[in-house]
């Protein structure tokens, strides 16, 4: 038998306890409907609420955070949350506002998010903004559909192609896939850029267009990257930005400006949108002119112009050749659009630029430290983040162990096996939130690993070892599928 | 102000460091035209004045605490949240975790989203639950999508019962565009009395899947055992999209024999906010689990032989399998599937229980007063759980805009989606309504002329 740390929330249930109880029924009483259209049990756990409150903090415990130390995922942008995000997204009149209301009632929201839209528009460089789609990949989704509607609209068919670079995050190719594109893998060159040569010779009449991102996830910025939209645009695709990276480019560089047809923006990575140990996230989609019109429906826009004694009418308008609605109501309005809302009325054009700045220097810094020790594949000055491999000649230590060793060191692993065309990557982003003696002590921490990796690897096949649950079995995970439990007394019928 | 916690020494040490002179050298890979462009945004707030700004712009809205007595639902429900839910989602610890991928410093995290899919699969019947989805309305498309999986394109018609959700039905055509499909019964001019045996007159040997709501869309609550018994002669999958609050209550779609349950759980901790994030749950039957899109929670044990949670058959998903996955989906709405795993927790089998009694009692008790009233009465005659359809003497539109004038807000006005019901609004009632409340309403009404 296992040992059990900490028991599922239905094996602490005992019968007949109570939690938080609801006020008797001020109503007349009337029946239940017909028994056969009625439950027969109800096989949820009972507590009392101070059961369940140890049993969270208890579970609590077990996470690493950013509140708890340095997060240096490579691609997530683990920035430090501000508290004052988390109060003003509980602000009674945004919680207790039903997303059906009638607009007079909701100006407040439909203000805010109208000026988040010309803000994110502002910062991207972009023509149109949808706030609806709930998530990045949900984003490209929504962006790769746009794509496919604007070939439908000009009647040009045959476009059946994305494509793709090997370094790109695995929903790019997922989303493409989610319209039944075929993927065209165009590879990388010696220096982390897009292989031109490559790239104009899978440049034709059948492309929809390309999905890049930029800075790649090699945490390079492409050193050709007007070239490459070029030969995109010249044989009539479209170019798709995946804004995972923005945090390298506030202030920096706008995509629109470069050129870019369509970019979504993950709220939770570049403005502070806390990820929530899995969302949710938030993730707005950008647009050029000649995509505005296939936006999702409905847009925030003015309904009713000022005049000189009211305020302009927000409202709900429907783009003209709309793809459709992507999900239920508007978007991710609370948790999502309203401490992004926060994040940028706090930091003006100037803090955004810094943001950007800082998160570079750390990397670079980072990058700088570990030199020597590690190889960097691809050294250059990076952007917001680098990747260095995670192995040693003549020895078995692979990036996985060193991943796992640096729990024992208190730092979360960096992105391990991301980019595919590094090997034993590790993908290191520090972020600006990160001070210079955190960062020393984590370049400290890899430098004395790598010594480790020579003169004791037992030590880091065997990490971590002072978290309190070591490696864990993922083969028994996948071959049993123990995906649920139940309580205690139903266990008998149900396995 | 920013969160930047590098002093200028300490910069210009790291620059040195780095081998560049400033911080603007760090990008000269930058096309040097487009390079620092001035942002026309507003300046800089400080923490007061942002606190107080977005009081104001909240403090612009009547919301339904404060201002408007409610009774509108159509997909989003004002319920009471008990105190320690958001007490718990602020634990820093849970919030700023990122997806677990490091299962030894995110057993909080892992454990937490495995006993949420257990009581999502506890209070469906069905035998297996994801980590979660956007939204109930994409939860459905996602179901669209496993059946187009299950079935390798070779059927492609999805019949849907109008009196599902129209912005579902809405999205679900949105996610469809590529994969050619074939959509039959989406269609609000049919007749709406009809029933749920009147679809299998468009369900065929192509039909991969039928989407139900349970309640419906007007709150109705029929068995549909009938249906899928029918459906499952042609072959075909069924998928009940569900509310879980009236789950509380009424016989599982699992014991009807649903293949897929999917549905919104918003009602279960999650504040209206105005539309989101909310919480898509996705259930399903086991030997669909590997085309079920979506992270999964799996038990398992560690190298110190302690029972833990990782995320499991991983091999589905995007970073694996790229362009061939069943879906791009990537993040889920995790903090959500715990704050709903609290909010069940925390009320457990007897608060649940009283949750959804009240929401039948009120529900019913305002439609036997508003019943009263000349000119109003029920539209359907069907048993319901806290949603009926409210029939009108004059334009839903007007009946609403006479209550909000009355600090009432009322229900969906029904004739925007449905040609036939131009004078009928869905009223929701929940255990937020009291009697008074109630009251209230059928005395505005009452005067209205």
């Amino acid at each position: 038998m296992p040992t059990i740390l900490e028991p599922t929330i239905f094996e602490l249930s005992s019968p007949g306890r109570t939690g938080v109880t609801m006020p008797a029924s001020d109503v007349p009483h009337t029946d239940l409907p017909n028994e056969n259209l009625l439950r027969s049990d109800l096989p949820l756990p009972e507590l009392a609420e101070v059961d369940v409150v140890r049993h969270y903090m208890k579970l609590s415990k077990f996470n690493y955070s950013v509140d708890d130390g340095f997060y240096p995922l490579g691609s997530c942008t683990m920035k430090y949350n501000p508290k004052i995000n988390e109060d003003t997204c509980r602000l009674p009149g945004f919680l207790y506002t039903h997303p059906l209301q009638p607009i007079e009632t909701v100006q407040g929201n439909l203000v805010l998010m109208f000026e988040l839209q010309e803000w994110l528009k502002e910062i991207s460089g972009f023509a149109g903004m949808t706030l609806q789609p709930a998530a990045g990949a949900h984003g490209e989704f929504t962006g790769v559909l746009m794509m496919a509607a604007y070939h439908k609209s000009r009647g040009d068919s045959k476009r059946t192609k994305m494509l793709i670079p090997d370094a790109a995050h695995g929903t790019n190719p997922a989303s493409a896939g989610m319209l039944g594109m075929s993927v065209v893998t165009i590879p990388s060159d010696a220096r982390g850029n897009v292989d031109l040569k490559a790239l104009a010779a899978a440049c034709d009449d059948t492309v929809v267009g390309m999905m890049v991102t930029n800075p790649n996830t090699l945490g390079m910025f492409d050193e050709h990257m007007e070239e490459v939209i070029k030969l995109v645009k010249d044989c009539g695709g479209l170019m798709y930005g995946d804004g995972a990276n923005l945090n390298a480019l506030l202030g920096i560089v706008r995509p629109g400006d470069l050129g870019f047809d369509v970019m979504h923006f993950n709220l939770h990575k570049t403005f502070s949108v806390p990820h929530g140990g899995g969302g949710p996230g938030s993730g707005p989609v950008g647009v050029s002119q000649r995509l505005v019109d296939f936006l999702p429906s409905p847009l925030v826009g003015i309904v009713e112009e000022a005049d000189e004694n009211t305020a302009p009418l927000y409202g709900f308008v429907t783009p003209k050749n709309s793809i459709g609605r992507m999900k239920a109501f508007h978007g991710h309005f609370g948790g999502g659009l309203v401490r992004a809302y926060t994040y940028i009325s706090m930091h003006g054009p100037d803090g955004l630029k810094d943001i950007s700045q800082y998160a570079v220097l750390n990397a670079n810094y980072l990058q700088a430290k570990l030199r020597g020790t590690y190889t960097i594949p691809y050294d250059r000055i990076c952007m917001h983040e680098f990747v260095a491999e995670g192995q040693f000649a003549g020895s078995d230590v692979r990036a996985l162990d060193i991943a796992k060793r640096l729990m024992d060191y208190n730092f979360h692993p960096p992105t391990n096996y991301f980019p595919l065309i590094v090997h034993e990557a590790l993908m290191i982003e520090p972020t600006e939130t990160e001070n210079k003696d955190t960062l020393d002590r984590f370049a400290d921490a890899l430098i004395k690993i790598a010594e480790e990796a020579k003169t004791q690897p037992e030590l880091l096949h065997d990490a971590p070892h002072i978290t309190p649950f070591g490696r864990m079995d993922e083969v028994k995970a996948a071959r049993e599928l123990v995906l649920c439990c139940w309580l205690p007394e139903n266990y008998e019928t149900l396995t | 102000m920013t969160y930047i916690p590098i002093s200028p020494n300490e910069r210009d040490a790291m620059l040195k460091t780095v081998g560049v002179g400033s911080l603007d050298d760090l990008f000269d890979a930058i096309p040097q035209k487009h390079r620092f462009p001035k942002l026309d945004l507003p300046p800089a707030l400080t923490e007061m004045e942002a606190a107080s700004l977005l009081s104001e712009m909240a403090n612009t809205n009547e919301n339904v605490r404060e201002h408007l007595i409610s009774f509108l639902g159509a997909g989003a429900y004002n319920h009471y949240i008990p105190s320690v839910v958001d007490h718990m989602l602020r634990r820093g610890e849970f919030y700023t975790a990122y997806t677990p991928y490091q299962p030894e410093i995110s057993q909080g995290t892992l454990q937490a989203i495995f006993e949420y899919q257990s009581l999502m699969t506890n209070l469906t019947g069905m035998e297996v639950s994801n980590a979660s989805h956007y939204d109930g309305a994409t939860a459905t498309a996602e179901a669209v999508n496993l059946a187009f999986a299950q079935f390798r394109g070779k059927r492609k018609k999805v019949v849907m019962s109008p009196s599902v959700h129209p912005q579902y039905r809405e999205v679900i055509r949105t996610y469809s565009q590529g994969m050619g499909l074939e959509e039959a019964g989406d269609d609000p001019t049919v007749d709406l009395e009809a029933g749920p045996e009147s679809l299998m007159a468009l369900v065929d040997e192509k039909t991969m899947l039928v989407v139900v709501q349970y309640p419906d869309f007007f709150g109705r609550i029929y068995d549909y055992t009938k249906l899928i018994e029918d459906a499952h002669a042609k072959g075909s999958l069924v998928c009940v999209v569900a509310n879980p609050t009236a789950l509380l209550m009424l016989k599982t779609p699992a014991s009807m024999g649903a293949d897929i349950v999917v549905g919104e759980a918003q009602p279960f901790g999650i504040p209206l906010w105005y539309g989101g994030p909310y919480l898509g749950f996705f259930t399903t039957k086991k030997s669909y689990v590997h085309k079920m899109a979506g992270r999964l929670i799996g038990e398992t044990i560690d190298n110190r032989g302690q029972r833990s949670y990782v995320l499991t058959l991983t091999a589905r998903e995007q970073h694996i399998k790229r362009e061939r996955a069943t879906s791009n989906i990537c993040t889920n709405q995790g903090l959500l599937a715990l704050g709903c795993a609290v909010y069940m927790s925390a009320l457990g089998k007897t608060g649940l229980s009283q949750v959804a009694n009240l929401c039948y009692q009120k529900a019913h008790y305002a439609a036997s007063e508003l019943s009263k009233i000349d000119g109003y009465g029920l539209c359907f005659s069907d048993p319901f759980f806290h949603e009926f359809v409210l029939c009108c003497p004059k334009p839903a539109s007007e009946v609403n805009e006479y209550l909000l004038a009355n600090g009432i807000l009322g229900g969906y006005d029904l004739g925007k989606d449905y040609p036939s019901l131009e004078n009928h609004i869905l009223m929701a009632f929940t255990e937020m309504n009291s009697k008074q409340e109630i009251d209230t309403l059928v005395e505005v009404l009452k005067e209205m002329e």
